[in-house]
């Protein structure tokens, strides 16, 4: 792979471009990109703004059925909230805490594994004990734990999330630390007199970064299921902000009375959102790995 | 050996003393049970004696004396709502959940075993690739949203399958089972279908890629040529040596399914813990959560357990420390 010829002749982008499901992945995630930054310009209602329901609106079935309305074209809920709308702010929510709790627990999970590799000793132990332990519960019934006692939010939610997250970041950099730390480079800019602080972050944090692309990008996906999940359960985001998991449940409400695309349609974008995601995840976690090459 | 499982013995009752530490914490730090036991016209003294008697006005250490006491003692504190014992209200609803549970792991090990190996013995096929990208949309589904899906098209649109309830029981060794009966076993496969999904599609995953790194040995290439046919190949030799990984993972798995039992039990309304420890939290009913997680935490550190003497057992390499 010859850096000087740039990222689009490197082997990176030449296998990327040959397989269909990362290729895929890369235009689901970008299309829910565009979704939550552009479409709150162009959706027919805010649905923040109770005024702008009315009532008369309730119960619309998509425009592509009898009885629907151009203007809502997904359809609408039993208040007259339309469900694109509805959905693209979900969208936002879902993909705000999604990206949030990873961006935190990848710096917390690899600053402690970090610091734990390099330094070993009894802090290690201590931490890597707490990492098996934490590892041996199931992270959702964890974070229903927690958000069972203090209660919905979205704060809380994304620090629950975090909680349960970080420990995967810092076994993968502990182990990738540990083996980097007894390389050359390291005993020489130990030599040179740089502090413990410096080369880890400068020399030594950028030689396990691989490993963390990667988890971090199925982490995404992880935590988005979890949020949709927990929301499902009533102990997720607050019913004033509802998340695409919300959105099911408040659907789920209504799907016995017949109107099932409130349900589909929010479950359908969750769906499409996590697999886009894994698909990346997938692609990167095979190319980045020596073992199959 | 002894020493290994004394070590590992202690290890789960510091694992469980830990988990009763946090639990109590975040209880205590969270809402006021005063306030759930006494009636709302209650005055200030009054709960200030409701206090005193419950002991919540002694100092943290000494409650959380009294509360390992307790729990040690098998007394998990009464339900508000259900003004019964929490333990028997779990232990209750346990048998449910273990059946879903039990279930969900059979159709993912029948599912799972043909596919991973088929998968991993050709990765380059078409069937092969399909198998790949459907297991990847299979993870890639809230859990919820399946049983809503199933809830909607074979219950509502098609009346095949009820969609909600455990249907009659029979008991077995005394204890009543929804698969004992015709109609329990029509109310079983929807929830346990939706549940059996993730875990399915993970143990195609992973079954596949353990295959891959073993076909690629000497021994395979060696019975190879050795004149071993496909299948024995495959499901003797291969499949022996691949499995050793997927049991750690599986143990994992089984924790992970009692967990998300939560949410298909909600949905299918399946009378089990689950549901109750949802029901509970909506309810603030704390001694039930408290009781459910105690319960579910030595359920966890047990399985744990056992997967790693499952371990040692099919793979001769480990050597016990």
């Amino acid at each position: 792979m010859a850096k000087r010829d740039g990222f689009f002749k490197s082997e990176f982008f030449h296998n990327f471009v040959r397989d269909p499901g990362a290729t895929a992945g890369l235009l689901i995630v970008i299309f829910f990109l565009v979704v939550v930054i552009a479409g709150p310009f162009f959706t027919p209602q805010n649905p923040y703004d109770i005024g702008g329901l009315d009532l008369m609106d309730a119960f619309k079935p998509p425009m592509w059925m009898e009885g629907g309305d151009p203007a809502f074209p997904l359809g609408t809920d039993d208040q007259g909230r339309d469900l694109l709308s509805a959905m693209v702010y979900g969208s936002r929510i879902s993909l705000l805490i999604g990206v949030s709790v990873v961006a935190l627990s990848c710096v917390l999970g690899a600053f402690l594994g970090l610091v734990a590799g390099y330094f070993g000793g009894r802090l290690d132990s201590v931490l890597m004990r707490v990492v098996d332990v934490q590892l041996s519960f199931p992270a959702m019934l964890v974070a229903l734990f927690i958000m069972a006692a203090f209660g919905r939010g979205l704060g809380k939610l994304v620090i629950a999330l975090t909680i349960v997250g970080w420990v995967l970041y810092a076994r993968t950099v502990r182990s990738s630390v540990l083996v980097e730390k007894n390389k050359e480079y390291v005993d020489a800019a130990r030599l040179i007199g740089f502090s413990p602080f410096p080369i880890i972050l400068r020399h030594v944090l950028p030689n396990v970064l691989t490993p963390l692309i990667v988890i971090a990008t199925i982490h995404v996906g992880t935590v988005i299921l979890t949020e949709a999940t927990l929301s499902y359960l009533g102990v997720g985001v607050p019913v004033t902000r509802p998340s695409l998991g919300l959105l099911v449940k408040n659907g789920y409400d209504v799907l016995f009375s017949g109107l099932w695309w409130s349900s589909v349609f929010p479950g359908t974008f969750i769906m499409l959102l996590v697999f886009g995601i894994n698909l990346l995840g997938d692609f990167l976690r095979d190319e980045f790995n020596p073992r199959l090459k | 050996m002894i020493r290994y499982f004394l070590k590992r013995l202690v290890q789960m009752v510091l694992v469980l003393l830990a988990v009763s530490v946090i639990v109590f914490l975040v209880m205590s730090f969270t809402g006021d049970p005063v306030l759930m036991i006494v009636p709302p016209t209650a005055t200030d003294a009054q709960i200030a004696e409701a206090r005193t008697a419950l002991g919540l006005d002694r100092p943290l250490w000494v409650q959380y004396g009294v509360f390992l006491r307790n729990l040690l003692g098998g007394d998990l504190g009464v339900s508000y709502i259900f003004k019964r014992p929490a333990l028997t209200l779990i232990l209750e609803r346990m048998p449910a959940t273990l059946e879903l549970v039990f279930f969900s792991v059979i159709i993912s090990v029948v599912v799972a075993l043909p596919f991973g190996v088929y998968a991993g013995a050709r990765p380059g096929s078409p069937l092969s690739r399909a198998v790949m990208g459907g297991s990847l949309l299979g993870i890639s589904l809230p859990s919820f949203w399946v049983g809503i899906l199933l809830i909607f098209y074979f219950a509502v649109e098609k009346r095949l399958l009820p969609s909600s309830g455990r249907g009659v029981t029979g008991t077995l060794f005394g204890i009543p089972f929804a698969f004992m009966t015709a109609d329990g076993f029509r109310h079983i496969i929807l929830p346990a279908s939706s549940l059996a999904l993730g875990t399915l599609a993970m143990l195609i995953r992973l079954i596949r890629a353990q295959i891959m790194e073993v076909m690629r040995q000497d021994f395979i290439k060696f019975a190879r040529a050795k004149g071993v046919s496909r299948g024995k190949l495959l499901f003797s030799h291969a499949l022996k040596n691949a499995l050793v990984p997927v049991v750690t993972v599986f143990g994992m798995q089984i924790g992970s399914l009692i967990a998300f039992a939560t949410v298909t039990e909600t949905i299918f309304a399946w009378p089990g813990m689950g549901k109750l420890l949802v029901d509970s939290i909506n309810t603030a009913d704390r001694p039930v959560i408290v009781a459910y997680l105690m319960i579910v935490a030595a359920m966890f550190v047990l399985i744990n357990f056992i997967v790693d003497v499952v371990y040692t057992l099919i793979d001769p390499r480990i050597d016990l420390r």
